[in-house]
């Protein structure tokens, strides 16, 4: 019986991000585990609380940690963001009676923190494991140099997080490695996209996403891989800028790890949505001979 | 005809890579008066040692070489397997082959290297030839210490004397031991009280019984040399008898006039006939001579009226006495700079504005204040207090160049008694660099900060002036790059540590050395740091530049230990290479005397049978001689050699190049 | 600038008012600056975030206020990743912010929110800066 994991995927995934939501689902089923989404979920808040003087916050998260409970004891979630808001809340009522209190009395829920909240990454890495899934690999992502960016919300705070290393997180890398590409490293992939801020300050998140992408660039990558859909927006969104002001720079694809899971794992390339990216990646596929055709 | 053997060390590679030792060896075999020659791989193992002691009795030598390494790595090697063969140790000699040839050519064709190991191989030999047998000197040792300056470091060496069984003076300038120690309230990192930690001390220097207290004493002169000094100590008058007194204190009661109390750094006053504070050791009053009207115009004499025992002696003068000693520690710690000096801030001007010390004393229990925290000028606690560092430190141009070390740390101390005594205060400390390094030092500073709400500021003041019986303070903060104006009510100086007044004219007394600002120095500052140039002469303490209670102390019992490891043993050798008056030669025109470093020569008056004087001699103290031979180069009349390097042996080795 | 600096000023009442929104001590702050190096949006900040600190630590409150850290700040916590006091500036910022937000007036009126932005941009960007810059 194929191994049932129960999954909340979050309002952007559910929106414009759906590709990520698809892709990992279908990787799931030929790795041999099921996506099981939530039959109850909520918004997650898309923020976490910087101060701890805003409980109200985090009673729109501790629902859904509160919700998933009741249908068995761990969560797991593919967008950075709502990984960092559901396990943090989840530490949070866990580890401080007097604020779970409160936060129970909120949403008239007694939940306990007895949730274990887990990232689609580690699902692959401490479930099935990194030597099964280069086992299901059929379509190797042979050549192709990708840079792993994980961004700030899969990794930090370190103590509340505690996915990897702080500064040196491998994780995503591995997973690449077992999928058959050769991951890049460089110096700005724990660094800010520039988040929110793509709402009120363009030129700053251009700055940061088009330090993000040159760093990347400089360092040989052919492909950006991310876990989180601001994350991705803000680095394709930012390339424009470098299109005019770097000549030679043409733009990079930056794709979700799952449509490069799935891709690895032999799903069909039409339901991967690379048509969403604005900077394909079909190209690169066929000039490494991954997927046929011209460039 | 001499018979010397040479020995030619290959070192591994180390010489024989740049260096033929074989021809080395062959060369030498052709001199006249070497009869056996060879080259080993390395000379210092036990192997090469013991085929060296064979050489010696197979083949007669009476002289060897080695030309090997540095004569500072295996002279002592190689002479004490010469000796074990039944050689003088002084007829073996090193040639340096290693750190003066293979090291330094590098010619891959070994021709230079083996051309200079032969040439000074050869010069080496000539001077041998003329090397005469020597014995080591052996000097005896005098069991007793002299520790000059009884502050906590000398305390600490004294104590430390005492327990390892041997006897102690301990001479003290001031009528009480303790020193500056004495003055502070309570001490960094841990917040121990300082005079509870202190006076135990105190009293134990004065009931051990294998030490001897000299207070209100001071050093007047130092003859002899290692394991044999002997010091006149001046008992400064006290115009009290200290085997009488029983320290009553009925005169101090009495006294009715009152002068300026250094004790407590001028807060306040103190009675003519006083004790420096109440647990003085020992608890004797002494009369401050020139402010005493009796003593200047026989006017008054309260004190003897009162005093039981009838201990008070107008007439009492200054007394030399003698002592022979074997070591002397020289701890006479430091004192504050004058805070005068800096205008800017406003000390000596503005009531309100003292020094780091004058703090120690309002925080102190046993202070002018009772341990409250009260300003100078009208009494009042101050609710803001600003805490100025690096006063006269790190200041090359109006101060000293060196960091006072210890100030950062009582600074914060500072602010931390401060809160504690005034609660709804507020302190301010201005800082250039925190120095907190020490075993939790740092985070006595940081608690300073957040626990009890030390403001720092990182820069400088620039003036402090009076306005509204508040103290204005002008100063920076360039963390924010601002100008910030404080209105205190109080600002307290953290005054660069410096070393006593007379510190130099001590130091030539007793032939040490000392650095620009007369703090001691130190033989080596790493390898030999409680040891001077001169034997038997040892440092503790703040004399030797600015250093903290836990440190002076280590210093005490380092000192000691060298005191007591040199009261090891009833006699001590010493290496015999020392400078020799050809006493028929010498003219007494003193140049030598001038020109040793050392003060190891001495005038000697030669006499006839009725004991009348008839020449004066320059003669060389064995002891003290350290064969530096400045002497020999000073001398006019060529009248002095050196052991071991006579001038008929150096010339011998140049002419044989 | 020029200030004059007093107990009052150090303890006021807008200082314990954001030590106690964002939980952060400004005195455990001892200006070392790795904050500032790390943060990714310091070059853009009018105070970067040691000197935020610093200023705070001073009671200059309204400065603070003046300048457009708190707006600028993406919450990517650099700076209490890093910071070896433990120091959360981020949440300081984010104190600041919330003091602002929580009278009511806001930094960002929704109806100024580019259109394209509102329509192409992941929810969570929406959501999360509505979060920050709305009250
Ligand atoms: C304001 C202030 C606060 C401090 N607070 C602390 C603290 O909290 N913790 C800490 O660890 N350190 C502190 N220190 C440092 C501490 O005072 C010294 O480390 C310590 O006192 C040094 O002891 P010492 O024996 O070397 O010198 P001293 O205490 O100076 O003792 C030297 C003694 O030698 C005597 N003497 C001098 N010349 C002669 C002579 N020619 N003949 C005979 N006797 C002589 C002197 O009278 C004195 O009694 C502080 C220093 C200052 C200035
Ligand atoms: S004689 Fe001098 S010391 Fe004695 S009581 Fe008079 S003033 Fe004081
Ligand atoms: S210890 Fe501190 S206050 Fe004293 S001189 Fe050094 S840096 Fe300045
Ligand atoms: S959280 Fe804010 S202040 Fe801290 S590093 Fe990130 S952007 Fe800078
Ligand atoms: S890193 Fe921490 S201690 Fe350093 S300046 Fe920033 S907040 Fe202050």
């Amino acid at each position: 019986m194929t191994m049932k994991i129960p999954y909340y995927p979050g309002c952007t995934l559910n929106t414009v991000a759906k590709g990520f939501d698809a892709t990992a689902r279908e990787a799931a089923l030929k790795i041999g585990f099921e996506m099981e989404e939530l039959k109850l979920w909520n918004c997650c808040g898309a923020t976490f609380p910087l101060t701890p003087d805003n409980l109200i916050a985090l009673s729109a998260p501790a629902k859904v940690l509160s919700n998933a409970r009741k249908e068995g004891d761990t969560v797991t979630t593919l967008c950075s963001v709502c990984y960092n808001v559901l396990k943090r809340t989840n530490k949070v009522i866990k580890d401080d009676k007097e604020k779970r209190g409160v936060i129970n009395g909120f949403i008239d829920s007694e939940y306990d923190g007895s949730l274990s909240v887990l990232h689609y990454l580690e699902v692959l890495r401490d479930k099935i494991g990194f030597a099964r899934l280069k086992e299901a690999v059929k379509r190797p992502l042979k050549g192709i140099k990708a840079a792993t960016y994980y961004g700030c919300m899969l990794l930090r705070p370190f103590e509340d997080i505690g996915i990897d290393d702080a500064e040196k997180p491998t994780i995503f890398e591995n997973m690449l490695s077992a999928l058959g590409a050769t991951p890049v490293d460089f110096p700005n992939k724990i660094e800010c996209c520039g988040a929110h801020l793509a709402m009120n300050n363009t030129d700053v998140v251009e700055k940061l996403s088009g330090n993000v992408m040159t760093s990347a660039v400089d360092n040989g990558a052919e492909l950006i891989v991310t876990s989180c859909p601001l994350c991705q927006y803000n680095l394709e969104k930012s390339q424009k800028r470098l299109i005019e002001e770097r000549p030679g720079y043409t733009g990079v694809p930056v794709v979700y790890f799952t449509q490069v899971l799935g891709l690895a794992i032999g799903a069909d390339i039409n339901t991967l949505g690379f048509e969403k990216n604005e900077y394909s990646i079909m190209p690169l596929l066929h000039r490494k001979g991954i997927v046929a055709g011209e460039d | 005809m001499p018979r010397i053997g040479v020995f030619v060390c290959q070192c591994g590679n180390n010489i024989a890579a740049t260096v033929d030792t074989k021809k080395v060896a062959e060369e030498m075999a052709k001199l006249p008066g070497v009869v056996y020659t060879t080259d080993y791989k390395f000379m210092c193992s036990s192997p090469g040692q013991e085929m060296l002691k064979k050489a010696i009795i197979d083949n007669k030598l009476d002289g060897v070489i080695v030309s090997a390494c540095s004569p500072h790595m295996h002279e002592k090697t190689f002479r004490k397997a010469s000796e074990a063969a039944g050689l003088n140790p002084y007829r073996c000699e090193i040639t340096n082959i290693r750190e003066q040839c293979s090291w330094v050519h590098h010619d891959k064709t070994k021709k230079t290297g083996t051309i200079k190991s032969t040439d000074l191989t050869r010069m080496v030999i000539e001077r041998l030839k003329r090397n005469r047998p020597l014995t080591k000197i052996k000097i005896p040792v005098r069991k007793k210490a002299l520790v000059i300056g009884g502050g906590i470091a000398g305390i600490q060496a004294a104590l430390d004397i005492a327990e390892g069984g041997r006897e102690v003076i301990l001479v003290e300038k001031e009528p009480s031991i303790g020193g500056n120690m004495a003055r502070l309230s309570e001490t960094f990192p841990t917040m121990d009280c300082s005079q509870c930690i202190l006076t135990p001390k105190m009293v134990e220097a004065e009931l051990n019984e294998r030490i001897t207290l000299y207070t209100y004493s001071e050093v007047e002169k130092v003859d002899g040399y290692i394991g044999n000094f002997t010091v006149q100590i001046r008992k400064k008058a006290r115009y009290v008898d200290e085997a009488l007194c029983t320290g009553c204190g009925e005169c101090i009661e009495k006294c009715p006039f009152k002068a300026e109390s250094q004790f407590e750094v001028g807060l306040t006053k103190r009675k003519i006939i006083y004790t420096p504070f109440p647990q003085s050791v020992p608890n004797v009053p002494v009369i401050d001579a020139p402010n005493c009207p009796k003593i200047q115009k026989d006017k008054c004499g309260a004190c003897a009226i009162v005093c039981g025992p009838k201990c008070i002696d107008f007439k009492q003068q200054d007394r030399i006495e003698t002592v022979d000693v074997g070591a002397i520690i020289v701890a006479t710690g430091y004192q504050n700079m004058a805070n005068e000096r800096f205008g800017e801030y406003g000390y000596g001007r503005i009531k309100d504005v003292i020094s780091g010390m004058q703090f120690e004393r309002l925080a102190s229990s046993s202070g002018p204040t009772g341990g409250e925290i009260r300003r100078p000028s009208d009494g009042k606690i101050p609710k803001s207090v600003v805490f100025i560092q690096c006063v006269g430190s790190r200041d090359e141009k109006k101060g000293v160049s060196y960091c006072s070390k210890v100030c950062c740390m009582y600074t914060a101390k500072h602010t931390m008694l401060y809160s504690h005594k005034v609660h709804d205060g507020q302190s301010y400390v201005f800082y250039m660099d925190i120095r907190s390094g020490g075993k939790r030092y740092e985070e006595f500073v940081r608690k300073a900060i957040e626990h009890d709400h030390a403001m720092y500021l990182r820069g400088r003041v620039s003036r402090v002036y009076e306005k509204d019986g508040k103290v204005i303070v002008q100063g920076a903060d360039t963390l924010s790059g601002s100008q910030v104006e404080i209105e205190a009510d109080m600002v307290v100086l953290a005054t660069a540590i410096v070393s006593r007044d007379g510190a130099d004219t001590l130091a030539q007394k007793l032939g040490i050395g000392y650095d620009k600002y007369r703090f001691y120095n130190e033989y080596h500052p790493k390898l030999k740091p409680v040891e001077t140039v001169t034997a038997g002469i040892f440092l503790a303490g703040t004399c030797m530049g600015p250093m903290d209670i836990p440190e002076s102390v280590a210093q005490g019992s380092a000192a000691a230990s060298k005191a007591l490891a040199l009261f090891s043993a009833d006699e001590m050798t010493r290496k015999p290479v020392t400078a020799l008056v050809n006493r028929a030669t010498c003219n007494a025109c003193w140049d030598c005397l001038t020109a040793c470093p050392y003060t190891a020569i001495e005038r000697e008056d030669v006499r006839n049978r009725q004991g009348e004087t008839i020449r004066w001699l320059a003669r060389v103290n064995e002891g003290v001689c350290q064969g530096c031979g400045v002497c020999v180069a000073a001398c006019r009349s060529k009248s002095i050699d050196l052991r071991g390097y006579t001038d008929e042996q150096v010339f011998a080795a140049i002419n044989a190049f | 600038m020029k200030i004059k600096l007093a107990k009052e000023d150090i303890e006021s009442s807008k200082i314990q008012l954001i030590e106690r929104v964002s939980g952060e001590e400004m005195r455990r702050c001892y200006q070392c600056g790795k904050c500032s190096a790390g943060c990714p949006v310091s070059f853009a900040m009018e105070l970067p975030p040691s000197q935020v600190m610093r200023f705070l630590q001073l009671g200059r409150v309204d400065e603070v206020m003046k300048a457009n850290s708190m707006w600028t700040c993406v919450g990517c916590l650099q700076c209490y990743a890093r910071c070896p006091q433990g120091v959360s500036v981020a949440a300081v910022l984010e104190a600041l912010r919330q003091i602002v937000l929580r009278k009511g007036t806001d930094h960002e009126r929704i109806k100024d929110v580019p259109f394209p932005f509102m329509k192409s941009a992941p929810q969570q960007a929406i959501v999360c800066g509505f979060r920050k810059f709305v009250s």
